[in-house]
């Protein structure tokens, strides 16, 4: 069952691969296969984790048993009723006619999203990173245990370095996507340093990403070469 | 009827989800339960939704022999067999030597890994026809993708042998990666924030209304 195993997916693996010289029917073949089992796999998986686990096990509680050995018996929660509503609703979306319904459990999504994005990209993607660079540029104090008293550590001449440029960066980057002034004069020329920061970040985002697809890559030929053909030992 | 109660779901959802956070107690803490409990069963629904519209659209193929009409019959063979199996095996379909497992992993890891592989492919192409040196931005997009590239694998490090530890590529690029991108990464993730931190108010105050479609 192994080697079956390992041949259904080094067949399927060539099949995607073969997509690199053109678009053919063995692509097309484990590309179809490759949609049906993605979405019959989150199906699947969304059942029994939400509906079956959240859903009916709150309805429909099972008796516990503790470390004591005691039964432990839960209330049913019948308000997940009203989220089971909003699922049904959903779905109604198939049904032309009264597919408008499908607003309701949508608009309570985007709500949820909402609300919560508001909140968590303001503290953490806000927030906290205006915190991490309000920093100490040069030294900072810290507290001598010979004398207990603080005194100044400097920083050496690379972390200044280092500190100086990820302050100004972040700075002149947030020049550049202030667009309610012209960037002429002082400000356009904040703005043009704030665009070479973003342009190292793209190139180094761009080499970031190529490599992890390198390393996805190497993977399958490690498969194809060691798993299904045994050519490296 | 068709607009003003989406409105009034999305206002006072949204509403909870922010005042909950200031006033983590009854009887926000409990609707925030409530609301993230909602949440899972709409989107196992949603997920629902789009397989099932899915498996319309194949129908469709199929019943009108439309181009590639074959390959329909196996998105719709597929995924019958990985549900069926599913609910078969019942709660423990993950468990190990369960049919669910080895579709998992030797049929959906598979593809999926490879289908993100053969990228890397088509991101050499664009970029050996993008990357030209043509300005100085241009050339810094060049030079920080190049050393990150090169400082990630050992013969960024056997070229650069003949540095001091601290100077070869690797260093280069974690230097490149925390610091200057770092600090180009915090413009834009600010500026990203703040998007989406007013788009997301604009949704909640009903002020912003595309969501809800035409009509």
């Amino acid at each position: 069952m192994e080697h079956f195993a390992v041949w259904v997916a080094a067949f399927l693996t060539l099949g995607i691969v073969s997509f690199l010289y053109k678009d053919n029917p063995w692509y097309k073949l484990s590309e179809a296969i490759f949609v049906g089992i993605s979405a019959g796999y989150w199906f699947v998986v969304l059942f029994w984790d939400n509906i079956y686990g959240k859903f009916w096990n709150g309805i429909f509680p099972e008796e516990l048993i503790d470390s004591a050995g005691n039964v432990v018996t839960r209330e049913p929660d019948y308000w997940l009723l009203v989220g089971a509503v909003l699922g049904t609703l959903m779905l109604l979306r198939l049904i032309p006619k009264i597919g408008w319904i499908s607003r309701w459990p949508l608009a309570f999504i985007i709500g949820c999203t909402s609300g919560l994005y508001l909140i968590n990209y303001f503290s953490s993607n806000m927030m906290r990173q205006v915190e991490a660079t309000i920093m100490p540029l040069v030294g900072h104090w810290v507290l001598d245990p010979a004398t207990s008293q603080n005194a100044f550590s400097a920083f050496s001449g690379a972390d200044i370095f280092s500190n100086l440029v990820l302050v100004i960066g972040t700075f002149t980057g947030l020049v550049y996507f202030y667009f309610s002034k012209e960037h002429r004069g002082a400000f356009g020329g904040t703005a043009k340093v704030g665009i070479f920061f973003i342009m190292i970040t793209f190139g180094a985002s761009f080499g970031y990403t190529v490599m992890s697809r390198m390393s996805l890559l190497i993977g399958r030929a490690d498969f194809l070469l060691f798993d299904w053909l045994g050519l490296v030992r | 009827m068709r607009r003003e109660i989406p409105l009034a779901i999305t206002g006072i959802v949204g509403v909870v989800f922010v005042v909950q956070y200031f006033i983590p107690h009854f009887p926000f803490s409990r609707m925030n339960d409530w609301f993230s409990d909602w949440f899972s069963i709409v989107q196992a629904c949603a997920i629902w939704l789009g397989a099932l519209n899915l498996l319309k659209i194949s129908a469709q193929k199929i019943a009108a022999r439309k181009s590639d009409w074959i390959y329909s019959i196996v998105i719709v063979a597929c995924f019958f067999l990985i549900v069926i199996i599913g609910f078969i095996e019942g709660e423990s379909f993950r468990g190990q030597g369960t049919a669910f497992s080895w579709l998992y992993d030797y049929v959906y890891t598979p593809l999926s890994a490879t289908m993100f592989a053969i990228l890397a492919f088509f991101v050499a192409s664009a970029s050996y026809r993008a990357f030209r040196a043509r300005n100085f931005e241009a050339t810094l997009l060049l030079g920080a993708a190049f050393f990150v590239m090169l400082g990630r694998v050992p013969v960024g490090d056997m070229l650069t042998a003949f540095l001091p530890d601290g100077y070869r590529l690797s260093a280069l690029a974690s230097w490149v990666m925390n610091f200057p991108q770092a600090a180009g990464q915090r413009a834009i993730m600010i500026g990203i924030a703040l998007g989406i931190v007013s788009t997301s108010l604009r949704i909640i105050l009903g002020i912003e209304r595309s969501h809800l479609g035409g009509e």
